[in-house]
């Protein structure tokens, strides 16, 4: 990303300095209004509840806490049990590594196989796959609540990371594709006059080259699957729950005075993983964000 | 023979069934997932729409009643406040993500000293989930706690933002909060697009000593028309398929003021066993988001066919 294009030169004299000044101020501005969320978040989470609803939201605590972290960890409740959310975090850790290792490893082949063996059709079976990105998910609903319920994994870890396989799979082969499409020929063509077969091929040659696209969706898929929502609310009740539903059921189930720096801190812990990921990984976040909207 | 490399293959093919399975084998590897796509996205297309033409209430049932169940989702006062919705959030939080976003990526392109942190503050709503960030904006937006006291305790008095409890301006809190979220992601579009644009051209015309706000409106910004259409498209999705943002900020509230398509899809479905009926809206979403996106997917398709030729 880090491209050195030069840009439009201001005009000379005074007027630059100016225009400096309204675009950094501009700059200034809308970054501190996108950030303000997250830090209203961040201190509110450190605040004790009484100095909440004594002082403004901006304000530095007076006193810091980490009880509402500790309380919205171990303690907080989610419906009708008071066990914190601890548990519901590492059900969606299991949900998303699990999703995530297994809709990237079928992307990939799926990619080698429509960019190497070609064959007549790849394209069409390529654009029925692509479509199944943007449906809106409320189509398949019911019908996927109904067959959860036959296969007997409803209100199950096992049954969210099957539905995250299925409908994360056009992702991961659209960017695997769209990788691979630039790998040379020349080198799959080599390997096979030296007798490679199909699986040899992309272990030993594509695989090897692929760290790029497997960061890419790797983190693509980790963010998607780890802020879902609707298919969690969807398919799953109580204690086999993700995070994100765990989350809504605290902030919406409190009664009486609301804890709000333990919702913020349940909150933060919530979106401590993925926001973790962007910060280290962000580059492939936005390559990620880019080669699902703008392709071609 | 279909793939390109049989010919490769032939020299070290010892056993012909050898060679057969090794042909085959691509698409047995490709099997699972075009079943999966066909069942799973198809498949279920089918089955909803099926659904949404049968008497389905609390569990499915096979008995067909024609249109009814879309002319019962049509006679509810509550679908025409959902559509009223979706059209006022969705143009304003297309027009506005757009507008927004380009006037970020043109700050930003002008040789920033910490773009790297600018651009990550403003693209890192779309790495969270709403259903957290949404906490932090109801809060925000609540007039007892957030910004209406800030405004209070730094001296305005008759300062008044209850926008999120009040029925006709809650939806405008949508906007607010979606704007938020999506306007980074078309920063980066424009962005990126920016970056592809020939430097001699406006170069060429600063020169003659066009100002610069004139390059960028003949020059630059009509250059940019592809991002222009896919921006528009992939918000126009967003804002179809906004589900989260509703329910981590007003929960549809207050009343039902604020349902969208999405919202009012999954109550029918789920609290109020209206299966026919979930069924039927979903169709209508399902309808409005393919009239948008696969024309846009069929030209893009064939688009990176003919480069992939040339």
């Amino acid at each position: 990303m880090e491209q050195t294009w030069e840009t439009p030169v201001m005009a000379q004299g005074r007027r630059v300095a100016w225009s400096r000044v309204v675009i950094y101020g501009l700059l200034g501005f809308f970054g501190l209004v996108y950030v303000l969320p997250l830090v209203v978040m961040l201190l509110t989470s450190f605040k004790h509840l009484p100095e909440i609803y004594a002082g403004n939201m901006v304000a530095l605590p007076k006193d810091w806490t980490v009880e509402p972290w500790i309380d919205a960890w171990q303690r907080a409740c989610v419906g009708l049990t008071c066990n914190g959310i601890k548990g519901y975090f590492w059900n969606s850790i299991k949900m998303t590594v699990l999703a995530v290792l297994i809709s990237t490893a079928i992307g990939l082949l799926n990619g080698y196989v429509l960019t190497k063996w070609k064959f007549k059709g790849a394209n069409v079976l390529f654009g029925l796959m692509l479509f199944g990105c943007f449906i809106p998910f409320q189509i398949v609903l019911i019908p996927m609540a109904t067959l959860l319920g036959k296969m007997g994994i409803a209100s199950s870890t096992t049954g969210l990371v099957f539905v995250h396989v299925v409908y994360g799979i056009c992702f991961t082969t659209l960017y695997a594709r769209n990788y691979y499409v630039a790998f040379p020929d020349e080198l799959v063509k080599a390997a096979m006059i030296d007798g490679a077969r199909f699986f040899s091929i992309f272990w030993r040659i594509l695989l090897p080259n692929s760290a790029p696209i497997i960061i890419v969706t790797v983190i693509w898929q980790f963010t998607n699957i780890w802020n879902d929502f609707l298919f969690g609310a969807s398919f799953s009740t109580g204690a086999s729950a993700p995070m994100t539903v765990a989350l809504n059921n605290v902030v919406n189930t409190s009664t009486g005075e609301r804890p709000y720096n333990v919702h913020m801190a349940a909150a933060m812990i919530a979106a401590l993983p993925t926001l973790l990921v962007y910060i280290f990984g962000g580059r492939y976040f936005v390559r990620g964000l880019m080669a699902g909207s703008v392709k071609g | 023979m279909a793939t390109p490399y049989a010919e490769a293959l032939e020299p070290s093919a010892t056993a012909p069934a050898r060679a057969r399975l090794q042909e085959l084998l691509p698409k047995l590897v490709l099997a699972p997932s075009v079943l999966i796509t066909l069942v799973f996205v198809y498949g279920f297309i089918i089955w909803t729409t099926y659904l949404s033409f049968t008497k389905s209430r609390g569990y499915p049932v096979h008995q067909l009643v024609g249109l009814l169940q879309y002319e019962r989702v049509w006679a509810q006062p509550r679908w025409s406040v959902a559509l009223h919705n979706l059209a006022v959030f969705g143009v304003l939080y297309v027009v506005i993500c757009m507008f927004l976003g380009l006037l970020l990526a043109i700050l930003l392109d002008q040789r920033i000293r910490q773009e790297g942190t600018l651009r990550a503050i403003f693209l890192y709503p779309m790495a969270i989930s709403f259903i957290v960030t949404g906490t932090a904006w109801k809060w925000m937006l609540n007039p007892g706690l957030g910004i209406e006291k800030l405004a209070h305790d730094w001296g305005f008095a008759n300062f008044k933002f209850d926008w999120i409890v009040n029925e006709d301006m809650a939806i405008y809190t949508l906007v607010i909060a979606g704007v938020w979220q999506a306007s980074g992601f078309v920063m980066a579009m424009f962005l990126a697009g920016l970056r592809g644009i020939d430097q001699d051209i406006i170069k060429a015309a600063s020169i003659d000593g066009a100002r610069m706000l004139r390059i960028y409106w003949r020059i630059i910004i009509p250059q940019l028309r592809p991002v222009f259409l896919s921006s528009l498209v992939i918000l126009a999705h967003l804002a179809i398929k906004s589900y989260d943002l509703v329910v981590a900020l007003t929960g549809g509230g207050p009343g039902y003021a604020t349902d969208l398509p999405s919202t009012f899809m999954y109550t029918h479905t789920f609290t109020r066993e209206q299966l026919g009926m979930g069924a039927a809206s979903a169709v209508m979403m399902l309808l409005t988001v393919a009239a948008i996106m696969v024309p846009f997917l069929y030209s893009e398709v064939r688009h990176s066919r003919a480069t992939a030729r040339e």
